[in-house]
């Protein structure tokens, strides 16, 4: 078993959100963005099984880490550049359910690529959403970069960028936080640790414990975060964002979570790890922790669930019914945009 | 005018870009303090400081990956590869990243960064400072490649590449560096990428070529004149995209064209020029197209003799440019 399991966390204070500066509507909003997040992705996997779509890669059993790391920053000022997995990241970024489910079925209208790339591969330059192709942690110095600009022009703009522990053991990930430590430069790594990578279980892809004890070998903090605790996240994040955001540098924050999924829709999970364990953690999803949370706090009444829930599945339907309807780019949109051109009205 | 060297026209077209734009910087391996390896960024540290002229970690997918996302937050980053030789680490950011931004966000992003990179032999370099790395670039779409060979030039495709909105290959021949001295229009003289140049008008022969091929042809053509053979040389300067009209002009004016670069012959610019020839002026041929290139061998050794083995040169063209006018 890659991961340490422990047993579910039990109730916290029910003001914790408040002490984090969380108003009780935004504790609310991270709900409901993880509850979208979680929602469209089931979606997703209901319409591939049915063989209407080729390909879903998931956020599930993340969208903790994802949302209270993303709500830590400011949207349509900061900076993020993704993997694959983060819907929530995106999500709370500005995209839409629609956004989703464009991309999924690959239509024209796709915000991210116009039906060019899977899905997952997020980016939108008016979000602030760093676009993101298929190799892993190319990402992160693509951060750098973002934040090296923020430095240059004298703005405080903070870069998140997000990755999976396998992607670790890339060299852009040393060469990206190497060049980000020299620079102090305002990035927040933000390392999405699920134990695998495809079937790679963590043990055979470092020898240590924890991806952020190599934080200290670039000269800035590491903090290990349990991932499916979103408030713990955000308090992590938000620490982080304040150092960056006042020129300290950067942070290595490692979220200890877990996929739900397999790696993909052609993925079989079942050959390298055991279900015992999917289910152990499925007891720890981040979503039920915190609705638990809210609830305890007095502020996710069954009637606000209720309303949260009928706009989650609202959202997701006509998503649905109007990406599945939209257009497919077609045989001309092939050769455009090799280059910057025109776009076209 | 003034006649300048090739590495002072560069230094002095990136001055000139960094004092008109604040958002030009340059981050590479030795820029900084030491002005660059070849000096082509001396004295530029001095005078915009630590935030526009960067030092490097030594680490070249750091370079250009930093430069990508520097390129995404509004700024025009110059990526300075010490040796064309080591640009392989940063082939993933280049390739996988930097030349597909536009393609796959439906030209919601693009790059505006220059890659400039000293290439080519004829130096004692050896295998890692010599190579010609211009049909590996040339083949991906979404990247423009150019190969200036004179002062001039060298200055205004440089200018054109940093005000370019899409990634540009900067390939600068080390040996051309001191060697090529010519004129520098004064003023912002600023030269199209895509479009190639005719260096000397012939009616016999065409000799097609770019970067220290240009001054070995040219040289060639001198000495085909005093055969009474009248070569022309036309001057690819834009690898990507290459001008079509300006090789089909030439192949349909002389019926004969020989093309010269120092790369390996095998898929490199040659076959792709004999292609648009084939393709478009076959009918105005009088004798197949021919070319004088590298061989097919890893790189160039360090011994002189194999050194001089690997590089073409004005004899070795002159041989083959005779053999075609025989024809």
């Amino acid at each position: 078993m890659a991961l340490k399991t422990t047993e579910v966390e039990t109730k916290g204070s029910p003001s914790r959100h408040r002490s984090l500066g969380l108003s009780d509507e935004q504790a609310l909003r991270i709900y409901e963005v993880m509850r979208l997040a979680r929602a469209v992705d089931e979606r997703m996997w209901l319409i591939n099984r049915q063989g209407r779509a080729p390909f879903v890669i998931s956020c599930q059993g993340q969208e903790g880490a994802q949302v209270g790391i993303a709500a830590a920053l400011r949207t349509g000022y900061d900076w993020v550049a993704p993997y694959y997995r983060d819907a929530g990241v995106i999500l709370w970024f500005g995209m839409t359910a629609r956004d989703q489910m464009l991309s999924f079925f690959a239509r024209r209208e796709d915000p991210n690529s116009g039906g060019r790339q899977m899905p997952g591969h997020f980016g939108n330059r008016r979000l602030h959403i760093v676009t993101g192709g298929s190799p892993v942690a190319t990402q992160l110095l693509h951060a750098a970069g973002v934040a090296l600009a923020s430095k240059q022009r004298k703005e405080d703009a903070v870069t998140a960028a997000f990755f999976g522990e396998g992607a670790a053991s890339q060299g852009d990930t040393h060469e990206a936080m190497n060049f980000a430590g020299i620079h102090k430069l305002a990035v927040v790594f933000v390392c999405e640790n699920n134990g695998y990578a495809i079937s790679v279980p963590q043990s055979h892809q470092m020898a240590i414990e924890n991806v952020a004890d190599r934080a200290a070998g670039y000269g800035f903090p590491g903090v290990v975060v349990d991932g499916n605790d979103v408030l713990a996240c955000y308090e992590a994040a938000r620490q982080a964002v304040e150092r960056a955001r006042r020129g300290e540098g950067p942070t290595l924050i490692e979220v200890k979570t877990y996929r739900f999924t397999a790696h993909s829709s052609d993925d079989d999970d079942k050959r390298y790890r055991p279900a015992e364990e999917v289910a152990i953690w499925r007891q720890k999803d981040p979503i039920h922790r915190y609705a638990t949370y809210l609830r305890d706090a007095g502020i996710l009444s069954d009637a606000v669930e209720e309303e949260i829930t009928e706009r989650v599945s609202q959202q997701v339907d006509e998503a649905t019914e109007y990406a599945e309807q939209a257009p497919d780019p077609t045989a001309d949109d092939l050769t455009t945009f090799v280059y910057k051109q025109e776009l076209k009205p | 005018m003034a006649v300048k060297t090739v590495i002072e026209a560069i230094r002095e077209g990136m001055d000139e870009e960094m004092a008109r734009d604040p958002s030009v910087f340059v981050i590479g391996e030795d820029v900084g303090n030491r002005g660059g390896v070849f000096l082509a960024t001396d004295g530029l540290y001095k005078k915009y400081g630590e935030l526009r002229v960067i030092d490097s970690p030594l680490a070249e997918s750091c370079i250009v990956g930093v430069a990508i996302g520097a390129a995404v937050n509004g700024m025009r980053p110059i990526a300075e590869i010490q040796f064309a030789d080591f640009i392989a680490p940063a082939m993933n950011q280049i390739i996988e990243e930097a030349a597909k931004f536009s393609y796959r966000t439906a030209g919601d992003f693009n790059l505006p960064m220059v890659i400039r990179a000293p290439w080519g032999g004829g130096v004692h370099g050896a295998l890692y400072h010599s190579q010609s790395i211009e049909a590996t670039f040339a083949h991906i779409p979404g990247l423009k490649v150019v190969a200036p060979g004179t002062p001039a030039d060298a200055k205004g495709l440089l200018k054109a590449a940093i005000r370019d909105p899409d990634p540009v290959i900067y390939l600068e021949h080390k040996r051309t560096y001191r060697l090529v001295k010519g004129e520098v229009p004064s003023g912002d003289h600023v030269v199209p990428i895509g479009k190639a140049e005719v260096k000397r008008k012939g009616t016999d022969l065409s000799l097609i070529a770019y970067g220290l091929m240009l001054t070995y042809c040219l040289e060639v053509a001198e000495k085909l004149a005093g055969d009474g053979i009248s070569a022309e040389v036309l001057d690819l300067r834009s690898i990507k995209p290459i001008d079509r009209e300006a090789i089909i002009a030439t192949a349909r004016k002389t019926g004969k064209v020989l093309v010269v670069h120092e790369d390996t012959p095998f898929a490199g610019i040659a076959a792709e020029v004999m292609a648009i020839i084939m393709e478009n002026a076959f009918d105005a041929l009088d004798a197949p197209v021919m070319r004088v290139t590298g061989p097919d061998v890893p790189a160039m050794p360090f011994n002189h003799v194999l050194e001089e083995a690997f590089m073409p040169n004005p004899e070795k063209i002159l041989l083959k440019a005779r053999e075609l006018a025989a024809v």
